[in-house]
């Protein structure tokens, strides 16, 4: 029986809300499906990374951004099961805005038989200005027992 | 000519100590995390302290890319950190009293930070180390590598690129 999307996108939302570390950072899976995801983490003053300004750390947002696209790889059709990063790498582009939700929006745009690639952004609630990016490679994990490719 | 009599023991370590938790102590995220840092003279080894809310995959388990992420940032942040105060940290510039999170330099701003993910992260401690490659004027190559059992066996590395705090005076 094949997976719908919807599946897919029921298993990834099961996964990613059961991740213990996401829910230590509050993070909110706000939408999943076709490769793309959208999550979004409140602002927490256990977060903070320059108590002077009340900056976020780059950290939580990279913990952000990684969860967003494994959860992009997941949600993608030809994505069998789990992943994990391969790389990731994140720009800063600007401090986000103490007092501010966060949220990072992944694609992931191309996925072989055993890599997914990612590009993400996350924003404040200035969604004109992106508060960082990030581009990544994850795994594509195979089933047990794989299917011979024709 | 005689050279001037070493300083006590005690007083150096003091200082050198009451520098680094400066640096560490006033920042939130770093207490949320569970990362503390092991100083011998000028070498810092970050340690990750587990806990199972660094979980990223629970049927593993394996620690969350996220949070080695976060560890890697921090090391390389705090060693550049505690390597461009060292010097005022020697000279007795900068006074163990004087030292609090509000006195101290402002810390390098992260620009951009790649972590390649080795294996998956046990869930156990983790330690970390960085080196800084290049630090100028205005800009930072910092590299930082993160190992749990093994020192010789990583499971992340990452470079990231730094720019650094301006200085008042």
């Amino acid at each position: 029986m094949a997976t719908t999307s919807e599946d897919k996108a029921r298993i990834a939302r099961q996964f990613i809300e059961a991740i213990p570390f996401s829910k230590a950072l509050r993070m909110h899976l706000d939408e999943i499906g076709e490769g793309l995801a959208a999550i979004s983490m409140p602002y927490d003053a256990a977060l903070v990374g320059d108590p002077r300004t009340g900056v976020i750390h780059g950290g939580a947002v990279s913990a952000l951004m990684d969860t967003c696209g494994g959860a992009a790889v997941m949600s993608h059709a030809d994505a069998p099961a789990g992943t994990a990063t391969i790389d990731l790498r994140i720009d800063y582009m600007r401090p986000a805005t103490p007092g501010q939700r966060i949220v990072a929006r992944a694609e992931c745009y191309h996925v072989t038989r055993s890599v997914a690639f990612v590009r993400a952004q996350a924003f404040d609630e200035d969604e004109t200005r992106p508060v960082a990016a990030a581009t990544g490679a994850f795994t594509i994990e195979q089933a047990r027992t794989p299917e011979r490719a024709p | 000519m005689s050279r001037p009599r070493p300083e006590p023991v005690h007083l150096i370590k003091q200082r050198r100590d009451a520098a680094l938790s400066a640096l560490v102590d006033g920042v939130p995220y770093i207490r949320t995390m569970g990362i503390t840092f092991d100083r011998r003279g000028d070498e810092l080894t970050g340690v990750l302290n587990y806990d199972d809310k660094l979980i990223g995959n629970p049927f593993l388990p394996a620690l969350h890319g996220g949070a080695t992420a976060a560890f890697l940032e921090t090391t390389a942040i705090i060693e550049l950190s505690f390597q461009i105060l060292w010097d005022e940290i020697e000279s007795g510039r900068l006074e163990g009293g004087a030292l609090t999170p509000e006195t101290l330099p402002r810390l390098p701003k992260t620009i951009d930070f790649t972590v390649d993910y080795l294996r998956s992260g046990l869930p156990r401690d983790a330690y970390a180390r960085a080196r800084v490659n290049r630090s100028g004027r205005r800009y930072a190559s910092v590299h930082v590598e993160a190992w749990q059992d093994n020192r010789s066996r990583l499971f992340a590395q990452a470079t990231g690129h730094f720019l650094m705090p301006g200085r008042p005076g």
